[in-house]
């Protein structure tokens, strides 16, 4: 591991981020109201900054703050088929596919990654709800057994953060079939002896939630989310009444023994970094100015690669 | 006699004619009506037939809810001997709405797993409809492992519109059920083969359906969403379901072609409900066949087989 990697480099970046940040941009709390400065906002990981109210991350804007200054390698995900039901709604689906990707600039709704998290490396595994609502199709499945299969390679815990309205019903059966695919990735994991986690965020509902977010060897939800199986209104419509405040938010499933913990935005990464180090028999992170190596072998930062194009020699270089 | 469906009602009209026909000439001993009852029994056959040949998706959900249609239970009784139901979760409940326990098939012991929705207004309430609670899924967990242990090969039987969406069964954990259940099926050394007998209806479908072999009855349907749900989410209009039947790609047919089943049991003329007793012949026979298929595999091969057939699930697109 390369010191200037990790402790100077972050300061270069977050320089560099600070410049590309636009200046005089606004953002509404939407449960508050407040306005929020952008950057500020940025900063605490869109978190409001006076209500606590946790809003939507993209995974890589997740990823740039949980990961050692900002530093990960992704991981290739295989290709599956396109549109393979030829599925038309009102609209087709290659083009709902594209009208997302330009919206989001990502090509589908989940990021792999490999890295190090506090000097623990890890490989984590985002779910992107402003693509198409997160919703799982072949690509999701191939992304969570791509990561699984890259934690076993490198011997890694994985981290996965869910955020999915559900199926992708555009890819019919073949969405529902990543139930049981992903929960051979996660078995994958589980009999290597390495820990899964996973971090429920807003919203994780469906299929989703009734396959691979509810297999974690410890399970952690941002404050507030929504998780569930059916959705509120579904049930609402079948038993005729209206449900108590807060049903299905994190808090409650916590209080119903679905969860281990609900933990802020802002202390996750922390609580991550503990939890992963004690599951891997790693000594306790070391905190503030680490010691200068007693050698420097290496100077140049590895390749990274945080534009888009996954990197086919993926986790190697993280190491 | 036959509840008719919708898509049936010319054919309920031709045999609801023959049988005035045959009453009144019960009544009226000089009419002589069997030329002309035969012949309207020849113009039902054949329309029925007409109807069968090529039922549209929305039709097939329709033919595959049919509430004569043979159920978790008729299979059981006719299928298997000595079977012995195994009750309850452990924790909660008996939920009703899945059946199990040890039998025999074919004199080997095995253990059976189904949803059952029930026959009559009674029943139907007593197993909610088929749709399970948590604790229906974790008893399937329960006699899974169970039968991981004792090396019994493990029968599903799927028939669900999908798991129960109620206030209790969030509270008690139905994703982590479904979920559990799933992963289950994934890991015991044991064949499993499964059956769609008539809907399969998502999450709470493939709980019960992962399985090493795959069969579906020729007008069954196996779907992400009902076609009711998925037109009201992506037409905004639940009336379209028509539509989202076509779209969801949801019969046997497209199912085999996908790779996702392995194997179409044919249906009798007019679907299973006109002849439940063929019907569950048919159904044991593929039991056999895929058991068979899987004989001679060890614990560790049969939970490879099973990983490998869903991982491989996906290559395989419809052609055009
Ligand atoms: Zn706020």
């Amino acid at each position: 591991m390369n010191w200037i990697t990790n402790y100077v480099r972050p300061r270069i970046n977050s320089i560099f981020s600070r410049r590309e940040a636009p200046e005089n941009l606004w953002t509404k709390c939407d449960e508050c109201g407040t306005m929020l400065f952008h950057r500020e906002l940025k900063d605490n990981l869109n978190v409001c900054t006076n209500c606590g109210h946790h809003m939507h991350i993209t995974p890589r804007d997740r990823f740039n703050a949980l990961f050692d200054g900002g530093i990960f390698t992704e991981i290739a995900v295989p290709e599956p088929l396109a549109d393979p039901l030829k599925f038309r709604d009102q609209k087709k689906y290659p083009d709902r596919m594209k009208a997302a990707q330009k919206k989001t600039g990502e090509k589908e709704a989940m990021l792999v990654a490999a890295g190090e998290m506090g000097r623990t490396p890890i490989v984590a595994v985002g779910q992107d709800f402003s693509f198409m609502g997160g919703s799982m199709g072949m690509y999701v499945g191939n992304a969570i057994i791509a990561a699984a299969e890259e934690a076993v390679k490198l011997k890694r815990p994985l981290i996965l953060f869910s955020a999915a309205g559900g199926a992708r019903m555009q890819e019919g059966i073949l969405s529902l079939m990543q139930m049981p695919r992903t929960t051979v990735a996660v078995q994958m994991l589980k009999e290597a002896g390495l820990p899964y986690i996973v971090v429920l965020t807003h919203p994780t509902t469906g299929g989703v939630t009734a396959s691979y977010a509810m297999l974690g060897d410890v399970q952690i939800s941002e404050p507030n989310a929504l998780i569930c199986f059916a959705g509120p209104r579904v049930i609402e419509q079948t038993i005729r009444e209206k449900l108590p405040d807060g049903f299905q938010r994190a808090e409650y499933l916590l209080d119903h023994g679905m969860l281990d913990r609900v933990t802020p935005r802002t202390e996750l990464r922390e609580e991550l970094i503990t939890i992963l180090r004690m599951l891997m028999g790693l000594p306790p992170q070391v905190v503030g100015d680490l010691p200068a190596p007693s050698e420097t072998a290496e100077i140049a930062p590895p390749k990274v690669e945080k534009s888009g194009k996954p990197a086919a020699d993926a986790g190697a270089k993280a190491k | 006699m036959t509840q008719y469906l919708e898509f049936e009602k010319p054919l309920a009209e031709i045999e609801g004619k023959a049988e005035e026909l045959r009453a009144l000439a019960r009544t009226n001993e000089e009419m002589d009506v069997a030329d002309e009852a035969a012949a309207l029994d020849a113009k039902a056959a054949q329309l029925l037939k007409d109807l069968y040949k090529d039922l549209t998706p929305w039709r097939k959900c329709q033919v595959a809810r049919h509430p004569e249609r043979p159920h978790c239970k008729d299979y059981i009784e006719a299928l298997f001997t000595e079977y012995t139901p195994l009750a309850g979760d452990r924790n909660f409940a008996d939920d009703l709405a899945v059946m199990g326990g040890l039998a025999r098939f074919n004199d080997q012991p095995v253990m059976v797993i189904g949803h059952e929705k029930g026959a009559d207004t009674k029943s139907r309430i007593a197993h909610n409809f088929g749709m399970a609670r948590p604790e229906g899924y974790r008893k399937a967990v329960r006699l899974m492992e169970m039968a991981g242990r004792f090396g019994l090969p493990v029968i599903t039987l799927v028939d669900t519109t999908g798991a129960y969406p109620g206030k209790g069964a969030e509270e008690r954990g139905q994703s982590e059920a479904i979920a559990r259940s799933t992963e289950m099926s994934l890991k015991i050394g044991v064949p499993v083969v499964s059956v769609i007998i008539g809907e399969g209806g998502s999450g709470g479908a493939v709980a019960f359906a992962t399985a090493n072999r795959v069969a579906m009855l020729e007008h069954a349907v196996y779907s992400v969403i009902s076609p009711e749900g998925c037109a009201s989410i992506l037409w905004k209009d639940a009336e379209k379901m028509r539509e989202a039947a076509e779209a969801l790609r949801l019969t046997a047919q497209n199912l085999l072609e996908l790779a996702v089943i392995d194997r179409i049991i044919a249906e009798p003329m007019g679907g299973a409900h006109r002849d439940a007793k063929s019907t569950i012949d048919s159904v044991g026979a593929a039991i056999t066949a895929m058991l068979d298929e899987l004989k001679g595999k060890d614990g560790a091969a049969l939970i490879k087989d099973r990983r490998q057939k869903f991982l491989d699930i996906g290559s395989k697109g419809l052609a055009a």
